[in-house]
C-alpha cells in the first residue's frame, strides 16, 4: 500500500490530526453555547486524543515502514489542494510526515492531551470553560499545521494561528487591562517576527523560483532541500554573503519573535497571565519551540551558512544566560518558570546554531515534558492556594512546606527539577549534555576555532544558573515551613490534574534514555540512540560549503575519554547549582540572601528583576516614540498640513474669490450701477487711450510693405482705410481712380512720410496718423506710436 | 442602430436603476414597502449576478478566456461615437460580484437605523448600486465617465442627508475633491478622444479602439497624471486622503459600508483598466512616484490609524493603509502583485464592509463611536465580538483569512519585481519597498488589535455598555455571509485566481509590449518607428542628440558674439528710431 494515497473519508489521511482538534474547536466555538460542560470537555478531549491516536499509527505504521526502507527524510506527502498558485508561485495545502515533523506531532498530541485533560480539573470553575477549550483546540490544531506543513506557506499558516490562540488565551481573562494587554503584547511581537519571516520567505522564493524542481512546488521544504535548489543559497547576496545567510538570519528573526529570543524575548514572561495549562501547552511544551523546529527543518539552508549560524548560536547563548539571569530575583512562580523557558530555548538554539539539530529536537523532547510537568505543577500549587483563599496563588515568598501538603504534585515537581537541572539520569542531563558536547566539538567553516568552546563555556554557566534557580523555586516553594495560612491548609489537586502530571514526569524521568550519547566502548544498544537515528534522514549532515574539498560532515566527534568527561563536568555544574539553592534558600528566604540584596548585590537584584530593564528601555525607544509619531504625524502631517492648509487652503482662497465676487453679485441695483458706469468707463478709457490707429511698415529690399492696425478704438473690421503715399497731404488713388482702400500696400523706392486715415464706419470721423520712413531702418520693423 | 451580445450585464445594470424608479412611484409613508422592494431588487440583482460566476461550460463566462466576456454593445450616441459597450473580464468580475454581495448586505445591516426619507434612502442606494457596476464593467470611455460621475451624486446625498453632525462639510469635500481629479481626467479624456478619431480616421470612445492608438511620450505623461489624479484620489493616495476620514466619520453605515467596500476599489480598477493600458510610457514615468506614495501610505495610514480615538476614523485610516497595497501591487507590475491587489480589494470589501457593520452596530446601541467609551464588550456581546474577531484578524491579514492572500502576493510581487521590469519603466528599489511595505503587517496588528481591546477587552466598566444586547437574528444575517466570505477567500483563494490569471496575465504582457513602443506622433499600436533598434538605444541616441544640440547652441553663440548681430532681431534702439511723430 502507499503510504502517500492514504485516505480518511473524503480526505487525506494526514489532514485529519490537524483537522480533528479544528473542528473540535468549530464545535465548541460554535456551538458550545448550547452544550453541556461534560460534552464540550469530551469534544475537546476526543478530538486531540483521536489526532494522537491517528499521529501514533502513522508513525509507527506507515512512516516507520518507510524509514526502515531509508525513505524517512522523504516520508509521506499528502497534497490536500492547490492553495494559491499565481505565475511561477505555487503553494499547495500539502502535509508533510516525516520522522522529524513525526517526533514534533506526538509531543504536541500527546502533551496537549494531557493538558486538555488537566484543563477539565483547572478550569472547572469558569464561566468561560467552553471558550477555552475552543481555543485550546484551535491552538492544537494551529500547532499540527505549523509542524506538518509541507512548505513554508502552510506553515505559516500554523505560525500565525498558533500567534492568535496565544493571543486569545493569554488575554483569556481580558476584564483584567494587563492580561489584554499582554496578549496584545505577544501578537505584536510575534508579528515583528513575523514580518522578518516574510521577507525571508520572498527571498527564498526569489532564489528558487526558476529552478525545476522548485518549480511546482514553491518554498516546499523537500524541494529546497534538493542538491539542484541548493546552489542558489551559495550565491553571493548582500555585503559579500551567501543569500542563505540573508535568508536564514531573517527567518530566525522570525523564529526569535516566535520562540521568544533576545530581542523579542519580551512578551514572554507577560504572557504568563494566561490560565496555567495555556503556559505549559503553549508558552512552554510546543508554541515556543515552532522556532527552533523550523531552524532544524531548514537545516539545509542553515548549513549553507555559517554566518547565519554563528548569529543563531550567539544570539541563543546571549538568551540562555540573560534570561537565567533575570530569573535569579523573581518572586512569581509562573515568571520564574517562563524565565526557564526563554533559557532553555536559549540552549536549543545554541544547538541549532551549532548545526546540531538532533539535540535541538531532542531538548526540545524533554523540555516539553519536564517544564509541561513544571507549569502544572505550578498549576497545581496555584490551584489550591487559591482555594485556601490565597489572594496572590503565584507570590513563592508565600508558600513554603507544600511537599507534605500536596505529595503528588511536589513529587512530580521534584522529578521535573532535576531533570532541568541536568541530573543523570533524568531526561534533562542527556539532552543538555548533547547540546554542551555539540557545542564543545563543532567546527564550522569560517568559524573562530575557539568559538564552540565559548559557546560550552557559556551553557554551562547558563546550566549553573538553571540548577540555581530552579532549585530555590523548589526550596521555596516545597521546603521549609508554610509561609502563609493558605499555604498550611493546602491540599492536593484533584485527579484529573494529578494524573497528567504523573504522565508527564515519568517522560520526563525516562525520555531521555532514546538520545544517549555515541561512545564506542560499550557499544550501546540502538534503543538508546533511537532519537538520533530516527532524526537522521530529515537534517543535514553536511556543510553545504562550496570551495572545500569534498562533503564536509558537520558533527566533529569526540572520544570516549572526552565524551565522559564532558558529561561528569555538567553534571558537577548541575550539583553545584542546587548546592548553592540549597545554600540559601534551603529553609525558605534566609537573612543572608536579604543582606545581600539590599547590600552588596542589589544593583544585580535590581537588574534581575526588571528583566534588565528591557521592557522600560523598549517603553522608551519604541513605544513612546511610536505613540508620539503616530499623534504627530495625524495631528500636524494629517490635520494641519494636508487638511488645513493644503486641503482646506485650497478651499480658502478659491473660497475668497468667491466672497469678492458675490460683494458684486448680492442684487443690489445701485451697485450693479455703479459696475455699469465704472466698466463703461474703463472701455472707453482702454479703448481711447491705449490702441490709437497707427500702420506698420517694413523695408524689404527695395520695397516699403504697409500694414494698418486701424487700433481698438473704432469698430476695426469696418473701419476704411485711406493712404497718402507721396506725401502730398492727399488720399492716394491707384491706376483705376479709385481710392486705395487696402490694409496692406507696398510702395517701391524711397519715400516721404506717409499718412494713413482711418475712417469710423459708424461716425464717419476720420484719424489721420503720419510716420517719417527711417531709411536706415534696414529691415527693423518700426512700431507706430503708443 | 446594432447591438450585440448577451443581455446579462444590461440586466445587472438595469435592474438597480428600475427599482429605483419604481420605489420612487410609492408612496412616501410606506417605508416598510421601501425597504421591501430595495432588499428585492439588490436580491434580484444579485442572483442575477452569480450567472456571472465563473464556470468553464458557462456561456457567460468561462476563466479561461483572457479579454472580455458577456459583451454588450449598443451604439450610444453616433454624433460622438459613443457606445454601451459593456463587458467584463478576469479583473472586474469579482468586483461585480462583490458590489452585488455588497449591497443587499449593507441594506440588511442598516436595518431600522435609517428612519428618515426612507424612499429616498433605498432609491439612492440602488442608483449607487447602477452607478458603481456601471463603471466596472464599462467599455467605452464615455461611458466609463457617465458612470463614474453617476455614483457620485447619490453617495453625496447619502452623506449629505443621512450622514452625521458634520455630514454638510464631509458631503462637499467629498464631492469636490473627487470633482477635481475627474475634471482633469475628463480633458485627458477629450485629448485621447480627438487624438484617437485622427488616427483611427473616426471618432469613438470604444475603450478597445482607443487602446490600438499610441500617443506621444509627452502627451502620455500629461495624460496619465490627469487620470491618476483622480483615480489616486478615489484609491485614496497619500496625501489625497483626507477626504476619506471625513466621509467615513459623517456617512451613515451603509455609506461607509459602500465608500469603503467598493468605491475605493475604482482608484486601483482605474488604474488597471485605463491609466496604465492607455498610457503606458506615463505610467512608466509615474510608476516611482506612485510607488513610494503608496508605500508612505501604508506606513503613514497605519500610524495616523493608531492615533485616532474614533472607531470609524480609525478604520478609515486604515483603508488608506489597505490600499496603499493595492497600488503598490499593481504598480510593480508583476503577476503576483496585479492579482494580489485585486485579490487584496476583494478582501478589503469584506473584511472593511464587515468593520464598518461592526461600527454601526455599535453605534446603534450606544450612539457613540470613541474608544474611550467602550470597553469589555465581550462579556455583554461574546457572538458578536467573535465574530468581529474574525473581521479584524481577516483585516489584519491572518493567514487562511482573506486578506493575507491579497497582502502575500502584493508583498511578493513587489519585493521581487525587479527581475521583469520592462525597460524605461521606473520602478525604485523593488526589495526596499516591498520590505517597508512589509511593516504594514506589523503596523496593521498594532492599530487593529488595539482598537479590538479597547472596545472589547478590559472591565465593563460603563453603565450604559452593561445594557447592550447581542446580534439580533437580522444583524447575524448580515454578519454571517461575511465571515463565510472572509474564511472561503482566505482558505481558497485558487479558484478566484485562476479566474484572474489571464487577464492579468493579458494586461502585463500588453502593458509590457505598449511601453516598449517607439515614441513619436500618435499612431496605431505596433507601427512605431525608432530611430535605434531598441528603447534603451533611443533614450542613448535622445542624449547624443541633446548633447550635440547643446553643442551646437554654444557655436552659435560664440558665433553670433564674433559676426555681431546680423541675423538678430532688432533692439530697443532699432526700434526707437523708427518712432513715427505723432
Amino acid at each position: 500500500m502507499d503510504a502517500a494515497n492514504l485516505q480518511l473519508g473524503p480526505l487525506p489521511i494526514l489532514a485529519w490530526i490537524p483537522l480533528l482538534p479544528l473542528l473540535g474547536a468549530l464545535i465548541n466555538l460554535v456551538a458550545g453555547r448550547w452544550l453541556p460542560k461534560w460534552l464540550v470537555s469530551t469534544v475537546a478531549i476526543l478530538s486531540v486524543g483521536l489526532a494522537f491516536v491517528l499521529a501514533a499509527y502513522l508513525v509507527f505504521g506507515p512512516l516507520f515502514q518507510e524509514f526502515q526502507a531509508g525513505r524517512g527524510g522523504i516520508g509521506i506527502t499528502q497534497t490536500i489542494y492547490t492553495w494559491i498558485e499565481v505565475g511561477s508561485f505555487k503553494a499547495q495545502l500539502a502535509l508533510r510526515l516525516d520522522t522529524l515533523s513525526a517526533v514534533m506531532i506526538l509531543i504536541v498530541t500527546f502533551v496537549g492531551m494531557l493538558i486538555h485533560i488537566y484543563s477539565t480539573g483547572y478550569m472547572a470553575h469558569d464561566p468561560r470553560y467552553k471558550t477555552f477549550f475552543g481555543y485550546l483546540n484551535l491552538f492544537t490544531g494551529s500547532m499540527l499545521i505549523l509542524v506538518l506543513a509541507a512548505n513554508m506557506p502552510v506553515m505559516f499558516i500554523g505560525w500565525e494561528g498558533v500567534g492568535l490562540c496565544s493571543f486569545l488565551l493569554i488575554g483569556f481573562w481580558f476584564e483584567n487591562e494587563a492580561f489584554a494587554s499582554a496578549g496584545r503584547k505577544a501578537f505584536v511581537v510575534n508579528r515583528i517576527g513575523d514580518f522578518a519571516f516574510l521577507l525571508g520567505m520572498f527571498l527564498l522564493f526569489w532564489a528558487t523560483k526558476d529552478i525545476g524542481v522548485a518549480k511546482d512546488a514553491s518554498l516546499d521544504f523537500a524541494a529546497l532541500k534538493n542538491p539542484a535548489v541548493g546552489a542558489a543559497y551559495t550565491n553571493g547576496f548582500w555585503g559579500g554573503e551567501r543569500l542563505a545567510a540573508a535568508a536564514g538570519i531573517l527567518l530566525f528573526i522570525g523564529a526569535c519573535g516566535k520562540s521568544a529570543q533576545l530581542p523579542l524575548f519580551v512578551w514572554l514572561p507577560d504572557a504568563m497571565a494566561g490560565p496555567t495549562p495555556v503556559s505549559a501547552l503553549i508558552h512552554a511544551a510546543t508554541m515556543v519551540t515552532a522556532g527552533v523546529y523550523m531552524v532544524c527543518r531548514l537545516s539545509f539552508l542553515y548549513a549553507a551558512s555559517t554566518t547565519a549560524l554563528i548569529v543563531i548560536s550567539t544570539v541563543g547563548l546571549l538568551t540562555a544566560l540573560a534570561a537565567a539571569f533575570m530569573a535569579f530575583a523573581q518572586t512569581d512562580l509562573k515568571k520564574v518558570l517562563a524565565y526557564s523557558t526563554v533559557s532553555q530555548l536559549g540552549f536549543m538554539f545554541v544547538a541549532a546554531g551549532t548545526a546540531n539539530w538532533t539535540a535541538a529536537i531532542f531538548h526540545l523532547g524533554t523540555h516539553a515534558f519536564f517544564k509541561a510537568c513544571l507549569f502544572l505543577g505550578a498549576g497545581s500549587v496555584m490551584h489550591s492556594l487559591e482555594h485556601e483563599g490565597s489572594t496572590t496563588p503565584g507570590d513563592i515568598m508565600t508558600m513554603g512546606g507544600l511537599r507534605r501538603r500536596l505529595p503528588l504534585t511536589h513529587i512530580t515537581f521534584l522529578i521535573s527539577c532535576l531533570a532541568i537541572a541536568g541530573i543523570v539520569p533524568f531526561a534533562g542531563f542527556f539532552s543538555k549534555d548533547e547540546i554542551l558536547g555539540g557545542a564543545f566539538a563543532v567546527h564550522p567553516p569560517g568559524w573562530p576555532v575557539w568559538y564552540g568552546k565559548l559557546l560550552w563555556g557559556g551553557l554551562l554557566l547558563g546550566a549553573l544558573g538553571t540548577a540555581f534557580y530552579m532549585w530555590r523555586l523548589y526550596f521555596l516553594v516545597f521546603a521549609g515551613e508554610s509561609r502563609s495560612d493558605a499555604a498550611k491548609k493546602a491540599h492536593e489537586s484533584p485527579l484529573a490534574m494529578t494524573v497528567p502530571l504523573i504522565i508527564l514526569a515519568f517522560f520526563a524521568t525516562f525520555v531521555g534514555l532514546i538520545g544517549l550519547p555515541h561512545i564506542e566502548h560499550p557499544e550501546l544498544p540502538g534503543f538508546f540512540h533511537a532519537l538520533a537515528h530516527w532524526l537522521d534522514p530529515s537534517v543535514t549532515h553536511e556543510w553545504y560549503a562550496t570551495g572545500l574539498p569534498g562533503v564536509q560532515a558537520i558533527a566533529g566527534s569526540e572520544s570516549d575519554g572526552t565524551t565522559f568527561l564532558l558529561m561528569g563536568v555538567a553534571l558537577l555544574v548541575g550539583i553545584a547549582g542546587i548546592t548553592g539553592a540549597w545554600l540559601f534558600y534551603g529553609r525558605g528566604p534566609s537573612k543572608t540572601v536579604n543582606q545581600l540584596v539590599e547590600g552588596p548585590l542589589a544593583g544585580v537584584y535590581e537588574a534581575s528583576k526588571h528583566k534588565l530593564w528591557f521592557d522600560e528601555v523598549y517603553d522608551v525607544i519604541l513605544v513612546r516614540p511610536f505613540k508620539v509619531v503616530a499623534r504627530g504625524l495625524f495631528e500636524i502631517a494629517d490635520r494641519f498640513v494636508i487638511d488645513t492648509v493644503a486641503v482646506n487652503g485650497a478651499a480658502f482662497v478659491i473660497g475668497i474669490f468667491g466672497r469678492v465676487s458675490r460683494w458684486f453679485q448680492n442684487g443690489n441695483v445701485q451697485r450693479y450701477l455703479v459696475g455699469v458706469v465704472v466698466g463703461g468707463a474703463l472701455v472707453f478709457f482702454m479703448t481711447d487711450c491705449h490702441h490709437k490707429p497707427t500702420f506698420t511698415y517694413k523695408k524689404v529690399g527695395n520695397q516699403l510693405q504697409l500694414h494698418a492696425e486701424p487700433g481698438s478704438g473704432i469698430e476695426g473690421s469696418g473701419a476704411k482705410i485711406y493712404w497718402d503715399l507721396d506725401g502730398d497731404g492727399q488720399k492716394d488713388r491707384d491706376a483705376a481712380g479709385n481710392l486705395i482702400e487696402k490694409r496692406d500696400v507696398t510702395v517701391t523706392g524711397d519715400t516721404g512720410p506717409i499718412t494713413m486715415w482711418v475712417e469710423d464706419p459708424v461716425t464717419h470721423k476720420e484719424v489721420k496718423v503720419t510716420q517719417k520712413i527711417d531709411s536706415n531702418a534696414g529691415a527693423a520693423e518700426a512700431q507706430g506710436a503708443k | 442602430m446594432s447591438s450585440s451580445g448577451s443581455f446579462v450585464l444590461p440586466l445587472i445594470l438595469g435592474l438597480p436603476i428600475l427599482g429605483a424608479i419604481f420605489v420612487m412611484c410609492t408612496p412616501k409613508t410606506e417605508t416598510a414597502l421601501h425597504r421591501g422592494i430595495g432588499m428585492t431588487v439588490m436580491v434580484i440583482t444579485f442572483l442575477v449576478s452569480l450567472i456571472l460566476v465563473p464556470n468553464s461550460h458557462s456561456p457567460f463566462f468561462r476563466p479561461d478566456v483572457p479579454g472580455f466576456q458577456a459583451l454588450f454593445d449598443i451604439e450610444w450616441i453616433p454624433g460622438l461615437g459613443a457606445h454601451f459597450k459593456v463587458g467584463v473580464d478576469g479583473i472586474s468580475v469579482f468586483l461585480v460580484l462583490l458590489t452585488t454581495f455588497l449591497m443587499p448586505l449593507t441594506l440588511l445591516g442598516t436595518g431600522r437605523a435609517i428612519d428618515k426619507h426612507v424612499r429616498e434612502f433605498i432609491a439612492a442606494m440602488l442608483v449607487l448600486e447602477t452607478g458603481m457596476l456601471g463603471a466596472f464593467v464599462a467599455l467605452d470611455l464615455f461611458l466609463f465617465y457617465v458612470s463614474w460621475e453617476v455614483m457620485l451624486i447619490p453617495m453625496y446625498l447619502l452623506i449629505g442627508i443621512w450622514g452625521g453632525q458634520r455630514r454638510l462639510y464631509a458631503s462637499i469635500k467629498f464631492v469636490i475633491y473627487t470633482m477635481v481629479g475627474s475634471l482633469l481626467m475628463l480633458v485627458a479624456i477629450f485629448y485621447v478622444y480627438v487624438q484617437a478619431g485622427s488616427v483611427l480616421g473616426g471618432y469613438t470612445t470604444d475603450l478597445e479602439r482607443v487602446l490600438t492608438v499610441a500617443l506621444p511620450h509627452h502627451a502620455q505623461v500629461w495624460c496619465f497624471a490627469a487620470f491618476a489624479l483622480a483615480f489616486a484620489i478615489k484609491v485614496p493616495l497619500f496625501p489625497l486622503h483626507t477626504w476619506l476620514p471625513d466621509a467615513h466619520v459623517e456617512a451613515p453605515t451603509a455609506g461607509s459600508v459602500i465608500l469603503a467596500g467598493v468605491l475605493l476599489k475604482f482608484g486601483i480598477y482605474g488604474f488597471l483598466r485605463y491609466a496604465m493600458p492607455l498610457f503606458p510610457h506615463g505610467a512608466a514615468v509615474w510608476a516611482p512616484v506612485i510607488s513610494v506614495l503608496a508605500v508612505i501610505g501604508i506606513i503613514y495610514g497605519a500610524f495616523v490609524a493608531f492615533a485616532q480615538d474614533d472607531v470609524k476614523k480609525l478604520v478609515a485610516y486604515s483603508s488608506v493603509s489597505h490600499l496603499g497595497f493595492c497600488a503598490l501591487g499593481v504598480f510593480a507590475l508583476t503577476s503576483y502583485g496585479i492579482s494580489g491587489s485585486i485579490f487584496a480589494m476583494l478582501s478589503h470589501g469584506l473584511t472593511t464592509g464587515g468593520l464598518f457593520l461592526g461600527i454601526g452596530v455599535l453605534y446603534e446601541r450606544r450612539h457613540t463611536r470613541r474608544l474611550a467609551e467602550y470597553g469589555g464588550i465581550w462579556k455583554q456581546m461574546p457572538v458578536f465580538s467573535g465574530l468581529f474577531l474574525i473581521v479584524v484578524m481577516g483585516s489584519a491579514g491572518l493567514p487562511a483569512l482573506s486578506g493575507f492572500v491579497g497582502e502575500f502576493l502584493t508583498i511578493l510581487g513587489t519585493f521581487i519585481a525587479g527581475d521583469t521590469l520592462p525597460q524605461g519603466y521606473g520602478f525604485p528599489m523593488p526589495r526596499l519597498l516591498g520590505a517597508l511595505a512589509a511593516t504594514g503587517v506589523v503596523l496593521g496588528a498594532i492599530y487593529l488589535l488595539w482598537m479590538f481591546q479597547k472596545v472589547f477587552f478590559g472591565k465593563l466598566d460603563k453603565a450604559k455598555n452593561g445594557r447592550l444586547k447581542d446580534l439580533d437574528g437580522r444583524e447575524l444575517g448580515t454578519f454571517i455571509p461575511l465571515v463565510i466570505g472572509i474564511f472561503l477567500l482566505g482558505l481558497f483563494p485558487q479558484p478566484l485566481l485562476v479566474v484572474m490569471k489571464p487577464a492579468v496575465d493579458k494586461f502585463t504582457q500588453d502593458f509590457k509590449t505598449r511601453v516598449a513602443e517607439c515614441d513619436g506622433p500618435a499612431h496605431t499600436f505596433g507601427t512605431g518607428k525608432c530611430d535605434a533598434n531598441t528603447k534603451a538605444e533611443a533614450e542613448v541616441q535622445k542624449t547624443l542628440d541633446s548633447l550635440a544640440r547643446g553643442a551646437a547652441g554654444v557655436q552659435k553663440t560664440i558665433g553670433g558674439a564674433a559676426a555681431g548681430n546680423a541675423g538678430s532681431p532688432g533692439g530697443a534702439g532699432d526700434a526707437g528710431s523708427a518712432r513715427p511723430t505723432p
